[in-house]
Parts: structure tokens; sequence; C-alpha cells
């Protein structure tokens, strides 16, 4: 196995990552502030829709995200109301809002379209393109004549879209806010022990909505990225489970934001290998059905959850609507 | 007064509606949507075909969920509707159940052969088919690598794998087929993420014609052929529009045939088995103003040498389900 066919794994760990770990870090400040929030993946069906067919019909892939994240933030809203301010169970709202977002995306899009719920092909600025770095290669033959640095350069750093670059970067502003912030403290705060934060006079509900609202905008970015830059338009179901995988990442990475990267780069990658069953068959000279990758995600989720490997606390106060008074 | 007759009227008018109904043939789309552009896309447009003929109307259901499927059969039959069609194998079970419960109800079920007095079975030879365009696409590569992505991985799925294989390797024996499946959940007709991947996997491979049977996920892999300057061969229905000049082709199954078919012959449609092949178009290439460049006189030549080849028996192509086993490619 040559580098050059590493390089291609790691390059689609990163495409295949992208949505989990922004939708991962969606959950980790939702549910750091104490709001479990199972519907990261109607949040971002919702937005993978809006994004997509505003893109197609102003031609401005910019606007789509604008309006994938409104999206997202309007569902966040329904949640944040359900569960913050009528104390409603959260886990439920969650639900609720999957199914919600699976049937009117396709609902919407085919009174809109009439192309049978997916939205219009985009094309040209609608599209987040990838961005080629000064001097990387794009073609693939001069990338095999190539040096291993220019190889790692042009494959892995350069030809991504803006959305990863920004994705890679929330993870640094994630911990900054979490652990470097008076905000991120409170929030922190919020989800292991409410009660100490509304006695010293900081609202529990304002804050709880913040953090949902952070959410929505996270799971917005991950949805636009899914229509707008990795396809080139919404499809029904398009999500196809990857907001059940980064809550699963979420636990893996035990609710912290380095881990998180770690946790949906690792899943990127089982994913990312999975779509090459000839090289593992190459590496390990016998034949590893395709399906155990698939699951190893859940696997080792339950195997964390079971306690073997560390322990994942979740916070106190997670899933648990807060009363001020009975 | 008048509320309580406006809804004496109401009701009136459902039961005339309801009374028209009868003998009115219905359709049931399978989960991928009736505007799937690909197997349910195609059973509508035969539908809609015989609707603008004949000005005749139908019923329809598109089903959201597996439960779903014997409710709406019985429904339809309790209804008074004639012929059920219902496109997909998935029904299969289903009609197994509903069938004897309504014997003056002729249902028509394409993909699967359901043994019963009054079900029709179509059936298509998609290995035929697959043959077919595996030819095209042997032509077209100049890398000698062309790829399969399968949606589901299911003995259907890989009966065009297998067929597409043997076409590519009886048309050049030194080539390479990459197959891939995308999952072995129903998600897998719907993820055009992992379609785009499977396809990036293959070309880093080397693969320069990839064949996408995988209902919504090929719209993924049709999507980054195009992006990367590579040549896609759609399927079901003629997908060649969706990137003129980079699909290839399009494997035809006539699906909207068999439903035209069935919906012209009414309730008294002829019941059995119909096998629907390369011999009595069923299965074909889809040849048209988006692809006509792609293909060569030669490479026209071709595919009609092996279509008369295969209707004279002298090309025989392996048919994956009879045996559950694929000489020219594995799995």
């Amino acid at each position: 196995m040559d580098l050059l066919t590493i390089l291609q794994i790691l390059d689609s760990t990163i495409r295949l990552a992208t949505p989990l770990l922004l939708a991962c870090l969606a959950g980790l400040f939702s549910e750091r502030a104490g709001i479990f929030d199972i519907g990261l993946e109607g949040k971002m069906l919702a937005a993978a829709f809006l994004s997509g067919a505003i893109a197609f019909v102003t031609g401005s892939v910019w606007l789509g995200l604008l309006a994938g994240i409104a999206g997202s933030l309007a569902l966040s809203g329904i949640h944040g109301l359900a569960s913050i301010t009528f104390r409603g169970n959260q886990l439920i709202s969650g639900v609720a809002i999957n199914f919600l977002a699976s049937g009117l995306t396709v609902v919407v899009a085919q009174s809109w379209f009439g192309q049978g719920g997916r939205t219009p092909q985009l094309a040209g600025a609608a599209r987040f393109e990838p961005i080629i770095w000064p001097g990387a290669l794009t073609n693939i033959r001069e990338m095999q004549q190539a040096g291993p640095l220019q190889q790692i350069y042009s494959e892995l750093i350069s030809g991504h879209t803006i959305v990863v670059y920004i994705a890679l970067l929330i993870v640094p502003l994630t911990w900054w806010v979490l652990f470097r912030t008076r905000f991120g403290l409170r929030l922190r705060a919020v989800g292991e022990n409410p009660a100490a934060v509304d006695t010293a006079g900081i609202s529990v509900v304002g804050l709880r909505y913040a953090a949902v609202g952070i959410c929505g905008v996270l799971t917005g970015i991950a949805g636009a990225y899914l229509a707008t830059a990795l396809q080139a338009g919404f499809t029904r179901e398009m999500t196809a489970g990857r907001g059940y995988i980064a809550l699963a990442a979420l636990i893996f990475a035990k609710w912290r934001p380095w881990y998180a990267l770690m946790a949906t780069m690792l899943f990127g990658f089982l994913q990312a290998l999975a779509l090459r069953p000839d090289i593992i068959e190459r590496t390990l000279s016998f034949r590893v059905q395709v399906q155990l990758l698939d699951a190893l995600p859940y696997i080792l989720t339950v195997i964390i959850l079971a306690g073997f490997v560390g322990k994942a606390i979740p916070p106190r106060a997670g899933g648990e609507p807060y009363v001020k008074e009975r | 007064m008048t509320f309580m007759k406006s809804l004496l009227g109401a009701t009136a008018a459902l039961a005339v509606t309801a009374g028209a109904a009868l003998a009115d043939p219905a359709v049931i789309f399978d989960l991928g949507g009736k505007f799937d552009k690909s197997f349910n896309e195609s059973s509508w447009n035969g539908a809609e075909r015989w609707a603008e003929e004949t000005g005749g109307t139908y019923a329809e259901v598109e089903l959201q969920s597996d439960a779903q499927r014997e409710q709406a059969i019985r429904r339809f039959a309790e209804a008074g509707y004639n012929p059920v069609i219902m496109a997909g194998f998935s029904n299969q079970t289903a009609l197994e159940t509903v069938a004897p419960d309504y014997p003056d109800t002729t249902f028509v079920i394409i993909d699967a052969v359901v043994e019963a007095p009054n079900v029709r079975s179509v059936v298509f030879d998609e290995h035929e088919g697959s043959y077919l365009v595996g030819v095209l696409a042997a032509m077209a590569s100049e890398s000698g690598t062309v790829g399969f992505i399968g949606g589901m991985d299911i003995p259907l799925i890989r009966k065009f794998g297998c067929g597409y294989a043997q076409g590519v390797m009886d048309t050049n024996p030194d080539a390479t087929v990459i197959a891939n499946m995308t999952g072995t959940t129903p998600a897998a007709w719907n993820d055009p993420v992992k379609g785009s991947e499977l396809t990036q996997a293959q070309i880093s491979q080397g693969a320069d014609v990839v064949f996408a049977a995988a209902g919504g996920t090929g719209v993924g892999v049709l999507q980054t052929a195009a992006d990367q300057g590579i040549l896609s061969i759609g399927v079901d229905s003629n997908q060649n529009y969706l990137h003129p000049g980079q699909v290839l082709t399009s494997m035809l199954k006539r699906v909207d045939n068999a439903v035209y078919d069935a919906m012209s012959a009414g309730p008294e449609v002829e019941t059995g088995v119909q096998v629907m092949g390369v011999a009595n178009g069923g299965v074909g290439v889809a040849v048209d103003e988006n692809n006509a460049d792609l293909i060569t006189a030669e490479m026209q030549a071709a595919v009609d040498e092996a279509m008369a080849g295969i209707e004279d028996g002298s090309i025989e192509v392996h048919d994956y389900m009879s045996d559950e086993t694929c000489p020219a490619v594995q799995f």
C-alpha cells in the first residue's frame, strides 16, 4: 500500500467526518447545558433541504447556508420551547423533530420543485467548490509522480470546501468558549447543577436557550455541508443516520471538544475504510466483512458506555427540565 | 340547514366517486417514492401514459414504511380497484397473504413471483440489460477498469452486478471490475453521500466508468462521476439527462411497459409469470440526444450484436439469482 492510497483514505475520512464533527459539537453544546438532543438528525435534514432549495433559487450557496441555519434554528426553537419552557420530555421532543423533518422536507420539496422530494441539481456558485491551495496538484497522475510532502499537501490539506476548514476551527473555538469564558463556565454549570446557577442570579432558561441555539447553528452548517458541498442538492433522507452516529461519537468523546474531533475522525476513518474492502484484504490478507466496519462506531460506543474503557459520565442535570420552585 | 345540505351533498358526491372507482386500476409505489428518477418513477410514467391515452383514472399510494404494505393492498382490493399493481419485490410476502382473500381481484406484482391464480408476476431479465451496458462500459473505458455500485446488498442487485461484469469481461477479457455495495439496510437506497465516496474510492482504483444500481444513492454516484470527469451509467429509467454528455447510458428496465400493459388489459389481465427480457423489449440501453456523442457506431454495433446473441441464445448471461454465484466478479 503506497502513501497516496493512505492519503486518499484519509481524504475521504475528512469529508465523511466533517458533518459528524459539526453535529457532534452541536450536541456537545446542547447536552453540556443539560438538554439532550436526539433531534440532530432531523435538524441536519431540514438544513440540508433548505440550503439546497434556497441555494438553487438564489444561485448563492451562502444564502443557502444561511437558510439552512435558519431552518435548523427554527427546529431548535421548537425543541427549546418544548423541553425548556414547557418542561417536556427532551427525548420525545427530539424524536418528534426527527419525524417532522423527515416528512416535511419531502412534502415541501415536492410542492416547490415537483421532483419527488428532491431539489434540482446545483451548479456553479450555488455549491461550495473545493479550495485548491496555492501550489497544490489536482491531477492524479501528476500527484503519483510527486514527492510525499507534495502528496500530503495536495491530497490531504488542499482541495476541501471551506466548510471543512471552518469545522476544524470550531473545535478549538468550542474548547475556548466552554472552558475559558464565563459563558462557558455557566453553560457547563447549568448542565451539572442548574439550581446553583439560578441561586447565583443567572437565568437558567436563557443559558439553555443559548446552548440550544448554538446547537441549531452548528447542525445547520452540517446539513448545508451535506447538500451543497458533498452533494449538489438535497435528496430525501440524505442524512442517512449521521445524526445518530454523531450522538454516539459524543458519548465516545465523553462530552469534550478535542475528544469529539478524535472520535468523529475515527468514525469517519472506519467509514472510509469500509469503502475500500480491497485494501483491507491486501493488508490483513483475509476478508473483513464491510458490515462489521459499518457497525464498529456503535460497538465502540457500547463498549465505552459499559465502562470497559474509561468512563463516560453525562452532564448530571442532563435530560432534567429545570423547575424553579415546587 | 344549508350546512346539513352541503354535508349530505358532499357525502353523496363521495359515494358517487367511490362507485366510479370500481374496476379502476390502482398502483402502489414502493419506499423510494414516486419520483425517485428510477424504478418507481418508471412505473409512474407507465401509469400516466395509460391515463393520458385512455382518459382513465387510477388510484395510487406511496408507501412510507414496510408496515403499510399489506394494509395498502387490502384497502385497494376492498375498495374494488382492479387490477392492483405494485412495483417492488418487497411486496411479495404481503401479497402472498392478501391475494387468496380477494379471488375476484387481479394483482400484478413487478420484480417478484407470487404463486396464486389471481396474480400476474412480472420479472425482468436485469442481468441481460446489465450485460448490454457492461459491453458499452468496457468499450468506453480507457483504463480497462470499470466500477459497479449497488444499493442494498440483496440478490437482485447482485444480479445486476453479475450481468454487468460478464458483459465487461466478454468484451475485454483483461478488464478489471470493482464491485461495491452501499449497505445492508434500506437506508442504502438513499445515501448519496456514501455513493459519492464509493465513486471516489473506485476512481482512485483506476475506474473510469461506473454503473450505479442504487436508487437514490445513484444520484450521488452520477454527480461525483460528472464532477471528476469520468463516465457513469444510470439504471431503471433513462437517467442520461441528469448530466448530459457525462452519463454513458442507462440500463432501462421497462417497468413503465409492464404497468402500462397491465392497466390496458384491465381486470382481465392474464395471470401467471411474465418475463420481460431483451427479446420482448423489457430491458435495454438508453440512447438519446444527451449521450449520442458518447456512443460510437462501433459501440452501437457491439450492443446490437450482443442483443441478437442473447435473443438467439448464443450468448448466455449468467443469472445470479439462479444459483447465488457469479463467475465474473466477486462481491
